[in-house]
């Protein structure tokens, strides 16, 4: 995971800016293809330092098979956190119980913890109020436990097992 | 095929709607800084996305452009409302709670540190 | 433009009521940008719309760039609640 080749990291970073052209111009006209290449990579060259710390190692078919799981549990969760709210909203008691808890996260890798946190933001009831080193520290709507234990197994458990197996 | 992308995207844009009428509605009812924000945040994020979404559908030469917003919202929306709530912290805007408030800890070693 | 369209506009515009009393009310400066945050997303959501109601392709770039303004606004006003600016 540390050592990442600049050449590798470059070739990434070319790749997903082209892809985000493409988006954008939506036509496969040859003139358009090719200046979209030649930009793309001057950008990468520009940029690949700072943008990203994985490179093409991400590309594995396991990996991608992780992420495409990640990806559904994370819809999941989002479509679960939006009925839970609505709920909570539209009871004429608001039944709510709220509290900052913390945990601590085996990850490591600055990007995953980004992830992680963004996850948990858009999951049932929860959302990461900061980051200290690898302390976690999260505002929940219905605080349930406040053991770190069971908070860990409650908020983070399911994505962390995921991104574990993605980014370390 | 037509047909069915359609009325696929009517219900998205239905779906989105309510979501975003929800998030507001969220705002206006809760009772304090950080619940607020939970309300909003969720719901108006999925809100638009699905909203965006059903445009898409409905308008398929634009799916691809409307994919990029959705993905900028999706990443966007979650990292201001996090920076938002640390702000608010160090303005000294308690949480309202009855159970635990474990970051007081932090924000205050912080403030001390600064005074120094 | 037929009655379905109207109808979400109508939804969609009772959000952005409910936001813009939040954002008048405060009580603290964090709630309004809470309420303008949400603002922002909400006009996003309605430009994409309208352009579709009325077939302009442009109204897309013009709610991209609304989106990544709102967002660098969120977050410098944040900074600034922080003290850090």
């Amino acid at each position: 995971m540390e050592n990442v080749s600049n050449i590798s990291k470059l070739f990434y970073t070319w790749i997903i800016l082209f892809i985000v052209w493409l988006a954008f111009t939506s036509t496969l006209a040859i003139e358009e293809v090719i200046t979209g290449l030649i930009v793309s990579l001057i950008v990468a060259l520009l940029s690949f330092r700072f943008f990203t710390g994985t490179g093409l190692g991400i590309f594995a078919p396991k990996k991608i098979f992780y992420l495409t799981q990640y990806f559904f549990v994370f819809i999941g969760a989002l479509i679960k956190a939006n009925f839970h709210v609505a709920k909570i909203v539209l009871s004429p008691s608001l039944p709510i119980n709220p509290g900052i808890v913390e945990f601590e996260t085996k990850l490591k890798s600055d990007f995953a913890k980004m992830v992680l946190a963004n996850s948990i933001t858009l999951t049932p009831g929860t959302f990461t109020v900061d980051i200290v080193e690898n302390r976690f520290y999260i505002h929940w709507l219905e605080v349930e436990a406040t053991d770190e234990e069971s908070v860990y197994k409650e908020i983070a458990e399911g994505f962390e097992k995921i991104l574990l197996k993605i980014y370390e | 095929m037509e047909t069915v992308l359609l009325y696929l995207g009517y219900f998205f844009v239905s779906l989105g709607a309510a979501f975003l009428f929800l998030g507001a509605f969220g705002i206006f009812r809760m009772p304090d800084f950080y619940t607020r924000l939970q309300a909003g945040t969720k719901s108006s994020t999925l809100g638009a996305m699905s909203l965006i979404l059903g445009v898409g559908l409905m308008q398929p030469e634009w799916f691809f452009k409307t994919l990029i917003i959705i993905i900028f919202i999706a990443i966007s929306n979650p990292i201001s409302s996090h920076a938002l709530a640390r702000g608010a912290y160090k303005t000294h805007q308690k949480p309202l709670t009855d159970t635990i408030d474990a970051y007081e800890e932090v924000a205050e070693e912080n403030d001390n540190k600064k005074e120094e | 433009m037929n009655v379905f369209f109207i109808i979400i506009m109508g939804i969609i515009m009772l959000a952005g009521v409910f936001a813009v009393i939040r954002f008048v009310k405060g009580p603290t400066t964090a709630d309004r940008v809470v309420a303008l945050d949400n603002l922002s997303t909400i006009v996003v959501a309605t430009l994409i719309f309208m352009g579709f109601v009325f077939q302009r392709f442009i109204y897309i770039d013009v709610s991209l760039i609304y989106a990544v303004l709102g967002f660098i606004g969120v977050l410098t006003i944040a900074r600034y609640l922080e003290g850090g600016i």
